[in-house]
């Protein structure tokens, strides 16, 4: 799966309560995610997250086990989110809701151009291309077919 | 021969393994998410209604009513398609899971990330999103990457003043918060068979918050003996020679009472630093320490005196509470000044019944202190329920008295 967005950098061991907070989540309007994104973390990311790639630290989405916060990259328009790691249930969560992972280690700059391709495993930032640890085939499939309600939906 | 995740998920440590699901659990807040998956997947088909279940703890009683009306929802659901139901006051999930409910050697999924809790039956527990659980509310399995895992070798008895809750934040302080990132965590050795359940239910409660996906003790004499008193005739497991990525030991006699920190749980500091912290809020309960001897160990503390600050206690489940009225320990936390929550989260996860503002510093025996988590502008320090206990008699972070 190939892509490509600005990068926007946050830091390491961002967890899930300061990508949506504990208040918004008794609500299944996406427009209140969005609206609310990395709020605790810093409010004026709401307003870059549309065509971005995020490259955080390590263990990106630990804590809580909140589907909300993978929904809600998704749904502002983040195209992908880089780590050297991240907690496992953002992990499933997001490949489950169609939100791409790079699991890789790349320096981060501000607004520069981040190319990817899932399939063939690399990532590009500033010229050059950095491995990416690959999904496993489940997960690939997943992905591929948007979503896991999709991949049930297809009888698989 | 193999690890206790190995012989449970039935495969060896970095292979992937499809697994029947023996229990599964949501509650009020994931639970939501679920359904409207399931919904989307087609909303036919539900896998053996009997082992799944559908217990409200994060929003209870309802705050306003968008939350009733999604809680209204998914009630009505659980109870028309025969899932197994727990509402409001029944107590928090995991907590009503440990009440004989989880077996040793079972496979158990909750769409909650302290779900790993119940490894200390000896079951592999782990935690899933909402649209993971949907999946195996249609076909009673999921997928899993066996871990590998990490030995903790416990040795000792816990001495003085401290308790599961100042080794669960020492160890968590040693890992790191992703120290354990996708293995498993395995308690073993002299000083983890000598601990009661509801130490073992603490110190695996805290494996996620070292990014592990389970804590597990194996099953001995002490877990039979628990789950016989509740009508159940389960079986010790016998460790064997294993293959650990990583190894730590600790002694439990030095094991010293402990806080965590704002904003991090691994930011570990002996109390004797903190001495003198003026506290807004004391907050004792959860699923690390709502349980009915974390009670009673509060009540012997604050009994026949006051506390100096406003203090909030939430029993993990109605059983814990019947126990409670029953032997005179929740009188004793009433008549000392205390606040009385509804069974369930409380204000743990910072949406309502003890909320902080701005400023505002609250001691809590749970397990997250994360920036925001309890109120925007206020801080969490961890502890355990003695030192909570002592704090709130004074009003200020005090080391914990020690009580026989």
């Amino acid at each position: 799966m190939p892509g490509k967005g600005r990068a926007v950098c946050v830091g390491a061991d961002i967890d899930t309560d300061q990508i949506i907070a504990g208040r918004y989540l008794r609500t299944k309007d996406h427009a209140v995610w969005i609206e609310h994104i990395f709020e605790d973390l810093d409010p004026s990311l709401a307003r870059r997250m549309n065509g971005a790639v995020i490259i955080a630290g390590k263990n990106f989405g630990c804590g809580s086990s909140r589907e909300q916060a993978a929904i809600a990259i998704r749904e502002s328009g983040v195209v992908a989110v880089a780590a050297p790691s991240f907690a496992r249930i953002f992990f499933r969560n997001a490949i489950n809701v169609g939100l791409p992972l790079i699991e890789c280690n790349i320096t981060c700059i501000e607004g520069d151009i981040v190319k990817f391709d899932l399939a063939e495993g690399w990532v590009e930032a500033q010229g050059k291309k950095y491995p990416v640890r690959p999904l496993s085939p489940r997960m690939q499939e997943i992905l591929a077919a948007g979503g896991l309600v999709n991949y049930m939906r297809a009888g698989r | 021969m193999g690890t206790l995740s190995e012989r449970i998920l039935g495969g060896t440590a970095g292979e992937y393994v499809d697994c029947h699901v023996d229990r599964a659990y949501v509650h009020d807040g994931t639970g939501v998410l679920t359904l409207e998956a399931w919904k989307n997947m087609g909303g036919k088909g539900i896998q053996d209604a009997s082992h799944l279940y559908v217990l409200f703890d994060h929003i209870v009683p309802a705050n306003n009513s968008t939350t009733a009306a999604l809680q209204h929802e998914l009630r009505e659901f659980a109870c028309g398609s025969f899932l197994q139901f727990s509402d409001i006051g029944g107590g928090i999930c995991h907590q009503i899971m440990s009440e004989g409910v989880v077996l040793p050697g079972e496979v158990v999924v909750g769409a909650d990330s302290h779900t790993c809790t119940l490894g200390a039956f000896g079951a592999f527990a782990t935690g899933v999103g909402a649209t993971d659980m949907a999946a195996i509310w249609m076909t009673g399995e999921t997928w899993f990457r066996v871990p590998e895992s990490i030995g903790i070798h416990l040795s000792g008895t816990l001495s003085g003043a401290a308790e599961a809750k100042d080794l669960a934040l020492t160890y968590v302080g040693r890992l790191g918060m992703d120290g354990a990132t996708y293995q498993a965590l395995e308690f073993i050795g002299e000083g983890a068979a000598a601990l009661p359940m509801d130490d073992r239910l603490t110190l695996c409660n805290l494996a996620v918050e070292t990014g592990a996906k389970a804590g597990m003790f194996y099953a001995d004499d002490i877990t039979v003996q628990y789950l016989a008193a509740a009508g159940h005739e389960a079986r010790q497991q016998v460790p064997e020679s294993c293959r650990y990525q990583q190894e730590l030991d600790f002694d439990l006699t030095d094991i010293v009472p402990v806080i965590a920190v704002p904003p991090r749980v691994d930011t570990i500091r002996p109390v004797s630093d903190l001495v003198g912290l003026p506290l807004d809020q004391v907050f004792v309960g959860t699923c690390t320490n709502g349980r009915y001897s974390d009670l009673a160990r509060f009540a012997r503390i604050v009994k026949g005196r006051k506390v100096a600050v406003r203090t909030i206690v939430v029993p993990a489940s109605r059983a814990v509470l019947e126990e409670a009225i029953r032997t005179g320990v929740l009188a004793d936390i009433v008549e000392a000044g205390c606040t009385i929550g509804t069974p369930g989260c409380g204000p743990c996860l910072g949406a309502h019944m003890g909320v902080i503002g701005e400023g505002e510093v609250c001691l809590s025996t749970a397990n997250r202190n994360f920036k925001n988590r309890m109120g925007t502008g206020g801080e969490i320090y961890l502890s355990s329920v003695a030192t909570a206990a002592s704090s709130a008699l004074e009003g200020e972070i005090t080391p914990p008295e020690e009580v026989s």
